[in-house]
């Protein structure tokens, strides 16, 4: 009978509204770079040497990234600069001692996170990971889990309003809303294309965390866009 | 499906899961579509890049470089 119930349980079908029972390890190692990584390399290589246009180069390659986590660190634009322009200095201060173990964007986020930590952090960070609750309102599915309000199709890729600034616009706004949290792993993983494992690295929290932040600001994004690219 | 599918995309769910997942989305034409849509979220905020250096910041990294020259010997 237990049995049966446990093939039952593990064996039903899956509901629409279905929830995390568990997760496996991550398959890809931290350190592998990512896109981008062998630019990165050469620029340091030069960088080393004594090459001042790389180091302006690197500059401009990250520069976006660094000031995008830095302004969520800290309470105002400028101390965010500040904190990206320390970096920078960790960064050539260190250059000689980075060992490759891990990818340079990691590397060089974990000495920003520091700056940023001991610069003095917003308040509002000390909230835990989840804003509990489920990412669709429940009331969009009926009893047995089946979608009673269906998302609506989305019009197609090639259609001028996927590409449309107000797109970009809508994501840039979602995102300043989302909890500090959710808002910079959404940014490392999805704008900046570091891999699970490197954010994990940089910001220091488990890998159940990371996916669980991810899940809730990719979720919020979707929802806001879904009232951008429905068809209806 | 709907809190699900984050461990679906980053491939972090047990095998058996996995194929229950893809079983229910290959039967529900609306999971499908949410799915397509948390891909499509993805890549439209890849899109998001900005900022080429003003030329002020240009000249201000351009002496933070010689200050580190100079220290370095």
């Amino acid at each position: 009978m237990i049995l049966h119930q446990h093939l039952f349980s593990t064996l039903a079908p899956l509901g629409c509204n279905a929830v995390a029972l568990a997760a496996v390890r991550w398959r890809r190692a931290p350190g592998d770079g990512g896109p981008g990584a062998g630019e990165d390399a050469e620029l340091l290589d030069r960088l080393r040497a004594g090459d001042e246009d790389a180091f302006l180069l690197l500059v401009d390659r990250h520069q976006a990234m660094l000031l995008r986590l830095a302004c969520s660190f800290v309470a105002s634009r400028a101390v965010a600069e500040e904190v990206v322009q320390d970096t920078w200095v960790g960064v050539l201060r260190g250059i000689d001692g980075f060992a490759g173990r891990s990818s340079f964007k990691t590397w060089m986020l974990r000495i920003l996170v520091n700056r940023a930590r001991s610069t003095g952090v917003l308040e509002s960070r000390t909230v835990a990971v989840g804003d509990a609750g489920p990412v669709i309102d429940r009331s969009r599915f009926d009893a047995s889990g089946a979608w009673m309000s269906p998302p609506e199709h989305w019009i197609e890729d090639s259609d001028d309003r996927m590409l449309a600034e107000s797109v970009s616009e809508r994501i840039r706004s979602v995102l300043q809303e989302l909890p500090a949290r959710q808002r910079e792993v959404v940014m490392l993983r999805d704008v900046d294309g570091l891999s699970g494992p490197e954010v994990c690295l940089v910001l220091d929290i488990s890998e159940g965390n990371q996916r669980v932040l991810l899940h809730r600001g990719r979720s919020r994004l979707r929802e806001a866009l879904e009232a951008e690219l429905g068809v209806a | 499906m709907v809190e699900l599918v984050t461990d679906y995309l980053e491939g972090a769910m047990p095998r058996r899961l996995r194929r229950r997942f893809e079983a229910h989305i290959a039967g529900c034409e609306h999971c499908s579509e949410y799915l397509a849509q948390m891909r499509l979220t993805i890549r439209l905020t890849g899109r998001l890049q900005s900022s080429d250096l003003t030329p002020a910041m240009r000249a201000d990294f351009g002496a933070l470089y010689e200050r580190w020259r100079a220290e370095r010997g």
